[in-house]
């Protein structure tokens, strides 16, 4: 077949529509032009609807009195402070719990994912086990089981169960004994910060040192007694200047001592439990996506087993584990906003809930609440985006 | 020279090595360790099971019609037989249940025939499904038409609202989402813009505060002689929440074919919509289905949340039931019951998933 020749004479260019950058150009056009025109009518419409309504827009209703009470406050908030407060609040209360959940979520995935992995038959199939129980019923319903079904259902305050003369446990919520810090407590934190300090100089100190001379100490032991152990004898030292306030029953109710709401503890389970099924999945998968080679060659550098995982296992695996980690970690943050099907005062509940409701503000209310959440996701995307281009694999 | 042509008898595997004690010795207890986590899970199994079997089946009541049935002390299944229409129809009017009942049927029906390979008529029963069943769906559950009285929707619920829920959320997020994924990986950087701002804004804010929004917001942004129904609001925020996740997963699957399959399809002359329709969806979206499948669960378990803007799933009948003064305290009973539902639902879409991952795997995968 001969090449055809080209007949295009000189200086004459293709319609417009046959030319690939153009017709981009066009429909670009019309996408811009058919999202604006829907916009205006969005805006058009929320207007004259606002306006039948007599709403007036804008955040200044953030500064009026709240006049509502909220069941856990973290900082000072009394019916009297503002919208805004609400607000503040409320986020606290989601950071709260998302983080602690976050915690609580970490380590019973990893351990069931780990579990999950055993030699031991009976071990491995429990988890699997807890596994598919928790993963395949909706979270929402997790937190009513945990709510009504089990916290609603203890007894009264006079008759709570007790684990010692300390903590207690009744349908109003854990009571906890309170540390009272005395003067000359400040001494404790100090030390522990000097002790995290100089454990992280004792690393770099250590790792120069071994590749300078291959010489190394037991870093990790030496700190953890640093980090643990000199607060601890600071503490002995200073005459543990701390007193527990024990919760104590008065008439009906305890007073005294840290009361968790049942609320908090319902969600903070529930949430820990459904995402913890997911972590371990996780888990599971990324130590499997190591080849067995790697251990293999690892052991046949004769390293330790320890190290083995250590320094070849964990470290590749962890590149597998974090992406789809933090991705549960997100899940767990914006599921922690069914809050307000058992009225934990969390960001959605009190906010979007209570102060929506008295305020009317819909579209200010929303918007602040669905940016708090989008800011959130953001950081942790870029925090991903920065940790997967530092552990990628450098390919040729 | 002595050669035997007969072949050796087989000698018996060394004892030891082989029957049930040798499992029990290499499976659970190799090792003082391994011996003793063995203890534990039995003991962990023992206190879990017991009392769970105890409760569920043996000091259970069965049968009755009052709570006054329910003279054990174990479960009182009488609460969740007695409710048992109500979980599935909702408030739906009884005379009309059999409406209900030929569109689970058909639901079923056309499930079967999508899942079981030997089938025949594949694309012709998408196209039914997808096409004629919407319809047919509609006009027997909603009535109006052909004498059929109206049933409106704030009387739709239980189990048939969050199937409704979870197929048309699905079925809707699909198209947007391709549409979505294509555009974010389009090489035109005002659509590939928007595209990744819709994405990122519905994945990044949780479903609750977007069926707030769907509830108390879209009727400011329609004009107000517009009055959409409950659920179709409902419907709107669980479609667009859902593409967004749809269109990741199509993305996921479109980038794992070779750009050689579009570069030379391109060589061959084809358009951008034949390439995409011909050569890179079809082998993109055997890859995407176990994508697909885990989302449709999520969605599925998601659907629970509408409860909170007042409409009655399973889990929202549920929990409707539990606070009626003839039935109350057996929230653990409904409970169970609503999750065994959802358990059974999403762990068999789950196995259906492993399997077709096993299925259609074509050795893409690295």
């Amino acid at each position: 077949m001969s090449v055809r020749p080209n007949f295009r004479p000189a200086g004459h260019k293709p319609p417009f529509w046959r030319d690939r950058a153009k017709r981009a150009l066009i429909f670009q056009i019309i996408v811009v032009a058919a999202v604006a025109a829907f916009l205006i009518y969005i805006v058009n419409n929320t207007q004259t609807n606002l306006d039948a309504r007599g709403i007036t827009t804008g955040f200044g209703f953030l500064n009026n009195t709240a006049g509502f009470g909220i069941g856990q406050t973290l900082i000072e908030y009394s019916s009297q402070s503002s919208y805004g407060r609400t607000f503040v609040i409320g986020l606290l209360n989601t950071l709260l719990v998302g983080g602690l959940g976050v915690l609580a979520a970490s380590i019973i995935g990893f351990i069931v994912g780990i579990a999950r992995l055993s030699p031991n038959w009976l071990i491995a199939k429990l988890a699997n086990a807890y596994i598919e129980t928790f993963r395949n019923i909706p979270l929402l319903l997790q937190i009513f089981f945990w709510y009504f079904a089990v916290l609603r259902s203890l007894p009264s305050a006079r008759e709570s169960m007790a684990f010692g003369e300390a903590i207690f446990l009744n349908v109003r919520g854990l009571y906890l004994p309170e540390p009272l810090f005395e003067s000359g407590f400040g001494l404790i934190p100090a030390t522990f910060v000097v002790a995290i300090i100089a454990s992280i100089a004792l690393v770099i100190w250590n790792k120069r040192r071994h590749e300078a001379t291959g010489k190394r100490l037991p870093v990790f032991w030496i700190s953890l007694v640093l980090i643990f152990g000199l607060p601890l004898l600071v503490l002995v030292v200073t005459g543990v200047p701390v007193t527990w306030e024990m919760p104590v029953l008065r008439g009906f109710n305890f007073g005294g001592g840290i009361t968790i709401i049942p609320e908090f503890l319902a969600l903070w389970l529930a949430l820990s439990i459904y995402t913890a099924s997911f972590i371990a999945e996780i888990v599971r998968s990324g130590i499997q996506a190591i080849p067995h080679g790697q251990t293999e060659a690892a052991q046949a550098l004769s390293l330790p087993r320890k190290l083995v995982l250590r320094l070849v296992v964990i470290p590749q695996a962890m590149r597998v584990i974090i992406p789809p980690l933090t991705s549960q970690y997100l899940n767990l943050i914006k599921n922690s906003s069914l809050a307000t099907a058992i009225g934990y005062p969390d960001l959605v509940s009190v906010f979007a809930g209570t102060t929506l409701n008295q305020t009317g503000q819909a579209i200010e209310v929303i918007a602040m609440t669905m940016a708090v959440y989008l800011i959130i996701s953001l950081l942790v995307s870029m925090f991903m985006n920065w940790f997967n281009a530092r552990v990628a694999l450098v390919e040729r | 020279m002595i050669h035997n042509k007969d072949t050796l008898p087989q000698q018996p595997a060394p004892k030891g090595s082989i029957g049930p004690i040798a499992w029990l010795r290499g499976n659970l207890f190799n090792g003082p360790i391994n011996s003793l986590f063995t203890l534990l899970g039995l003991y962990v199994l023992y206190l879990l099971v017991v009392p769970t079997i105890q409760w569920a089946f043996i000091d259970a009541d069965w049968v009755g019609t009052s709570r006054e049935d329910c003279s054990r002390v174990g479960a009182c299944w009488v609460f969740v037989n007695a409710r048992f229409s109500q979980f599935i129809y909702g408030l739906y009017p009884s005379e009309e249940y059999w409406r209900a009942n030929i569109v689970f049927a058909m639901f079923a029906g056309i499930i079967a025939w999508m899942v079981i390979p030997r089938l025949p008529f594949k694309r012709w029963m998408t196209l039914f499904a997808l096409l004629v069943f919407p319809v047919i769906a509609y006009v027997l559950l909603h009535g109006g038409y052909f004498d059929l009285p109206r049933v409106s929707t704030h009387r739709w619920g239980g189990l048939m609202l969050t199937l409704l829920l979870a197929t048309v959320g699905m079925v809707g997020a699909l198209p947007i989402g391709i549409v979505l994924a294509l555009g974010r990986r389009s090489t035109m950087p005002i659509v590939r813009t928007f595209c990744v701002i819709f994405i990122e804004f519905w994945r990044g804010v949780p479903l609750i505060t977007i069926l707030f929004m769907a509830s108390v917001m879209l009727p400011l942004f329609l004009p107000s002689e517009m009055n959409v129904d409950r659920l179709i609001r409902a419907l709107i925020g669980l479609t667009l929440f859902q593409s967004a996740y749809m269109a990741e997963v199509i993305r996921g699957g479109l980038q794992a074919i070779p750009k050689g399959q579009d570069e030379a399809a391109a060589a061959l002359g084809m358009t951008y919509w034949k390439r995409m329709g011909l050569i890179v969806m079809p082998q993109a979206l055997k890859m995407m289905i176990p994508g697909i499948v885990n989302t449709f669960i999520s969605l599925f378990k998601d659907t629970t949340l509408v409860m909170i803007i007042g409409l009655f799933d399973l889990l929202g009948i549920v929990q409707a039931a539990l606070s009626d003064s003839r039935w109350l305290g057996f929230s653990i009973e409904g409970y169970v019951f609503a999750a065994f539902v959802f358990w059974i639902f999403c762990f068999s879409m789950s196995r259906y998933s492993q399997y077709l991952e096993r299925k259609l795997n074509t050795g893409h995968k690295q």
